[in-house]
């Protein structure tokens, strides 16, 4: 058994959800190996050879990997699969991960198992469908594992304690057949949604935009929280799509989750119901999310959020 | 290549979005007798978006051919983006004992039709929303050997060079790359129609061709489902009066 694991970073700095599937892979049980590729390989290697559990460190120092377009990526994992002769692939389930994985299932013909959150044995992983409303247990016979990690359901590792050895990968070089052209991040200085310890979310009940960036904002600088929204939120154009918590957007599961003006739809909860500690404030009582938080409170959020984020403060 | 597109969309049947899903008495899966079942939301969405490039650019799209491997009941779901405007269809029938292929049979299957309808842009969901696997392009677009833009929210064909801006963790980025390419959906990407009557009963005489999956090697599945459990069940926790309370109780869970 050994494990290769692709470490996503951009412009030198690693991914959060690497972090969590590398304690994945360690998991596993064999000697992992990890993978970094990009013009700033170098540098990146360097700080994951430091990683307690690492054996190894190939890098692919290239700026064909530079935007992880899956094409050339997924090459290059595939190459270096064979020549390793890795047993398990592991990969974070995150857009990245989500993009370049499928891809090399279908280069080494070995199955992929999506989104993982738990590993019974080396060949038998735990993993929700449909929407979390169930909850799979499979075995692969295939010799090859591709796994994509859910981050919220394993802790993240500790940066230092390592020695690594880092060497060249066998960089297979292929033409890139798509470009990357530009880019259009959410600049925020609030916490990571995909990491935080604290979400507050918003929902419908914001009525507008300006509401939404008038109530949740100044709660969330509060709490030091990241800010997360329902689809409905989204969908009605209150907040980035970055933003979303749910089945089709991030999934999330810190110590304190805050859902305000949310109903809780079967694909929200799907994102949040894993968090520690859950609080609600709607005004109807029977909304289902009330179902599933700990502590609830059924009030006008135009009043209770205010008065919450000043009792917060103080 | 000509520059005509010819738009191959994969669709699946899923147990509908607003329905709850439960697991069955056996722990084999889920409940589907009695279930109400229709097309996967993403899937819904890149039958649309074939039909805008269509309806949106005089003689760029030549033909649109919509597939699904699935139950003879699968048919509703082909009909219906007939129904739409989609041009002709493929089942690729499972029967009734079959189990469901893994992503990565499915793309085997889907790539042989492809190749036989000789299409250049092939749009599909990013996920199903029964397995969440959310593979099935990636992992066609790595048989075929072609490019991929996944999770897409625009789409803009110019010539055989073709942009899609992507939904990534954080925001969005643009990627192009050129004819024949694979795209899958997002959920901003576009909002799907709705199918009318008079429409349904056009689209009866239009082609829906059934294979059956014994037709094609090498798809068996390569894993074992030992169980389908319910997720564990949340308690609800208490209603608290006031905001006081509501901050009393978070400072006992050490969370506040």
């Amino acid at each position: 058994l050994s494990t290769l694991a692709l470490i996503e970073q951009s412009n030198g700095t690693i991914a959060g959800s690497t972090l969590n599937a590398l304690t994945a892979a360690k998991e596993l049980g064999g000697d992992v190996t990890a993978l970094v590729a990009g013009s700033k390989a170098a540098d990146v290697a360097a700080q994951v050879a430091k990683i307690k559990g690492i054996a190894a460190v190939l890098t692919a120092s290239s700026p064909a990997y530079d935007h992880g377009l899956p094409e050339n990526y997924a090459d290059l994992v595939a190459a270096a699969t064979k020549e390793g002769g890795f047993t398990h692939v592991v990969a974070p389930s995150s857009a990245f991960g989500k993009n370049v994985l499928p891809r090399v299932s279908a280069l080494l013909d070995a199955t992929q198992i999506s989104d993982i959150t738990k590993i019974e044995s080396e060949d038998t992983f735990v993993r929700p469908i449909y929407a979390g409303n169930a909850i799979e247990t499979v075995k692969s016979k295939d010799p090859i594992k591709l796994l994509t990690v859910r981050a919220s359901a394993f802790p993240a590792v500790e940066l230092e304690g390592g020695s690594a050895s880092v060497s060249d990968a066998k960089d297979p070089a292929s033409e890139p057949q798509s470009e990357w052209l530009s880019e259009e991040l959410t600049k925020s200085e609030r916490p990571d949604l995909g990491g935080a310890k604290k979400v507050v979310s918003g929902g419908r009940g914001l009525k507008n935009k300006e509401n939404f960036d008038k109530i949740m904002f100044p709660l969330a600088d509060a709490l030091g929280a990241a800010v997360g929204a329902s689809r409905a939120a989204v969908d009605s154009g209150f907040a980035d799509n970055s933003l979303q918590v749910g089945q089709t957007g991030k999934v999330v599961a810190p110590e304190l989750y805050i859902a305000v003006g949310i109903s809780g739809a079967i694909q929200h909860l799907a994102g949040m119901k894993d968090s520690k500690v859950i609080a609600a404030i709607n005004k109807d009582a029977d909304a289902p999310i009330f179902e599933v938080a700990d502590v609830g409170l059924v009030a006008d959020l135009f009043d209770a959020v205010p008065e919450l984020t000043e009792k917060v403060k103080a | 290549m000509s520059n005509k597109l010819r738009i191959f969309v994969p669709v699946k049947r899923v147990i509908d979005f607003a329905v709850k899903p439960r697991v069955n008495k056996a722990g084999t899966g889920v409940e589907t007798t009695g279930v109400k079942f229709s097309i996967n939301p993403f899937c819904d969405i890149a039958v649309e978006e074939a039909l805008l490039l269509k309806e949106g650019n005089k003689d760029l799209v030549e033909n649109i051919h919509v597939a699904s491997v699935g139950p003879s009941k699968a048919q509703d779901i082909l009909r219906q983006a007939l129904a739409k405007g989609a041009d002709d269809s493929t089942l690729v029938e499972m029967g009734p004992k079959d189990t469901e292929l893994e992503p990565l049979g499915v793309a085997k299957v889907l790539k042989k039709l492809i190749e036989e309808q000789k299409s250049n842009l092939v749009i599909l969901g990013k996920q199903a929303i029964d397995g969440d696997n959310g593979q099935t392009g990636q992992i066609l677009a790595g048989l075929l050997k072609w490019p991929q833009a996944t999770q897409a929210s625009k789409v803009s064909v110019n010539g055989d060079k073709v942009e899609v801006t992507r939904e990534v963790d954080g925001g969005v980025e643009t990627v192009a790359a050129k004819l024949p390419m694979i795209i899958t959906t997002d959920l901003r990407l576009n909002e799907p129609r709705y199918v009318t009557l008079p429409n349904i009963m056009k689209a009866k005489k239009k082609p829906l061709k059934v294979v059956k999956i014994k037709d094609f090697d090498g798809v068996a599945n390569r894993l074992e489902t030992l169980k389908v459990a319910e997720p564990a069940k949340r308690q609800a926790g208490v209603k608290v009066e006031n905001v006081d309370e509501l901050v009393g109780k978070l400072k006992e869970t050490g969370t506040l």
